[in-house]
């Protein structure tokens, strides 16, 4: 029996691994430029261009930004015991996106650093302040927690709007506002590469995090330092959202829809899904660019449109579906 | 050995537990008894270190459980609060494995799946382990957890009401496994418990408590006493005899 279940399991495996290979290749080999796959070693100077400053990076982001948000959200449903907590539904993302038209506002040099820095802090603080609110008032139902959190969001981004009409500089904003991987170049998408220390991190404490799953006594019980990991996954989270947001733009539902389809199949042991989240996750993003960039071709529909109605949708599945429950 | 010394929480204004005192014999079965609201779970919470007490000091093994170091403290002494509805899909077999977290941090070694496995047939879970726990009746999460306090391999097993959800077979099941813990394994089991008969029957000490304060210890035959049972409860309890063993009757009164 046992065996049988690790031979499906290990053929899973390389069926995740040989789908990302597949979309990555058909990811890189789509747009306008027209670059094959049989005659890359006959590339002109501008294919080769194209491919190294456009390509590359964007289908690269892609994977880093699909397999950091949607571990990200996976984190915070297993620090809040809650399936429907993200980055998306307890206002990270929106304070994110705050920090950022503070840091453009006030200092207008804005370097990235600034940028970076305040969106840090921001999202931190807003990730925390939902977390106190959701703990102190007792939710009887828990599909109201993301509820509340998607309202608690979109009060912060009204915030960042009045701010960025204000001081004019709502052209600015808005990129951030909705994801998109079309401006990513070999220039700008280095900050991305944060996440990777931020995985690995997440990955070496992966053992701790699985107990928190279980709750504040179990997690004490068993002598995890409940109040320290808490801190500590919360942090991570916020900068990996900083990082996301920053090189793609605000990227909704990920965090929930990813981790939430991969429980269903796979159970919640946080260690034993925290891969297949990563790769599914970033399958997740690699399909909706591809979709996004071949449904008006030549022309670009934004990523983030596509993932709003994709996640959206899913998103209320999963609701229905938790409700039935 | 463990050792309550005047041991006090208040919630605001209210007072919780009220100066209690009492040690607790080792490799014996302790159980709790006393009305609702009695403070039987928040003196349970701060012997195991769940929550912090206001003034009083607690001792396990000579040492104050508090100056224990959170790892080491792990392997001494599990609790098991009221099993609330567990929504996690984990299977019985993960949760069960957790238990061996102080130890081995999730690298689980073959000692480990010795263990897990000996833990599960001693619950009778064996069959079930591959199951996911959101799928398990009551009672058989119930069993679950215990199951996963056992694999802790401590000394010291705190439960809160583990007869919680169980039917009447399950709960003599349980109370058999609790009793056996105690003597053939040597622990020392120390559980709250509504049902004053299942007390009776299994527990050898019996610790009483009512509006927060201690109000009478020792062993059952000086415990299972009309004089004690009516003031603990309020109420007319009348104490038969069958075969040796003591049982309350109150269900009219």
């Amino acid at each position: 029996m046992e065996r049988i279940a690790q031979k499906t399991q290990g053929n899973y495996k390389w069926y995740m691994i040989v789908m990302l290979v597949a979309l990555i290749l058909i990811s890189i080999f789509t747009g306008v430029s027209d670059i094959r796959l049989s005659n890359l070693l006959s590339l002109t100077d501008t294919q080769k261009l194209v491919l190294l400053t456009s390509r590359i990076p964007r289908t690269f982001s892609l994977v880093l930004a699909g397999s950091t948000l949607a571990v990200s959200g996976l984190l915070m449903q297993q620090l809040t015991q809650n399936k429907f907590v993200s980055p998306t539904t307890a206002g990270t993302l929106a304070s994110a996106r705050l920090g950022i038209v503070i840091a453009v506002i006030f200092f207008s040099h804005s370097s990235l650093a600034y940028k970076t820095g305040l969106a840090f802090v921001f999202s931190l603080i807003g990730t925390f302040t939902f977390i106190l609110f959701v703990r102190t008032v007792k939710l009887k139902n828990a599909v109201m927690i993301p509820l509340v959190g998607l309202m608690f969001g979109n009060i912060i981004s009204s915030f960042s709007t009045y701010l960025a009409v204000q001081y004019e500089v709502v052209q600015n904003a808005s990129s951030w506002l909705q994801g998109n991987f079309a401006l990513i170049s070999s220039e700008n998408y280095q900050l991305l590469l944060l996440s990777v220390p931020l995985l690995i991190f997440i990955i070496s404490l992966a053992h701790y995090f699985t107990i928190l799953g279980l709750g504040r006594d179990v997690s004490l019980e068993l002598g995890v330092p409940y109040g320290l990991l808490e801190f500590i996954g919360i942090t991570i989270v916020s900068l990996a959202t900083t990082a996301v947001i920053l090189t793609a733009g605000s990227i909704p539902f990920v965090g929930i829809v990813v981790p939430n389809l991969v429980s269903i199949k796979k159970g919640d042991h946080f260690q034993k899904v925290l891969l297949p989240t990563a790769f599914s996750g970033a399958l997740f993003l690699l399909i909706t660019d591809i979709i996004s960039r071949t449904m008006i071709y030549p022309y670009e529909i934004p990523i983030g449109v596509v993932i709003g109605v994709v996640g959206s949708v899913l998103f209320l599945y999963l609701l229905l579906r938790g409700e039935s429950e | 050995m463990m050792d309550v010394q005047n041991v006090t929480k208040n919630y605001g204004q209210t007072v919780v537990v009220n100066n209690v005192s009492l040690p607790i014999e080792k490799g014996k079965m302790t159980a709790c008894i006393g009305p609702n609201g009695a403070g039987k779970s928040t003196l349970l919470e701060m012997v195991s270190r769940l929550i912090p007490q206001d003034t009083g000091h607690i001792y396990l093994d000579g040492k104050e459980v508090k100056s224990w170091k959170k790892g080491e403290f792990a392997k001494r002494l599990s609790v098991l609060k009221q099993t609330n509805q567990m929504t996690v899909r984990l299977t019985v077999r993960e949760l069960v494995s957790f238990g061996r977290f102080p130890y081995t941090k999730g690298r689980l070694n073959s000692k480990c799946h010795e263990i897990i496995d000996s833990s599960l047939s001693y619950l009778g879970l064996s069959e079930l382990q591959n199951r996911y726990i959101d799928t398990l009746s009551g009672g058989q999460l119930q069993r679950a957890m215990i199951a996963m306090v056992l694999c802790q391999d401590t000394d010291y097993i705190l439960l809160d009401e583990p007869l919680n959800n169980l039917d009447m077979s399950f709960g003599v099941q349980m109370m058999q496994t609790l009793r056996s813990l105690v003597d053939e394994l040597g622990k020392t089991v120390i559980t709250v418990v509504h049902d004053i008969n299942f007390a009776a029957s299994y527990a050898d000490n019996i610790v009483a408590m009512k509006e927060g304060q201690l109000f009478a210890s020792g062993p059952v035959d000086k415990m299972i006493t009309k004089s004690v049972l009516d003031d603990l409860y309020d109420m007319d309890v009348e104490i038969i005899e069958n075969k040796g063993k003591k049982y309350c009757l109150y269900y009219i009164n």
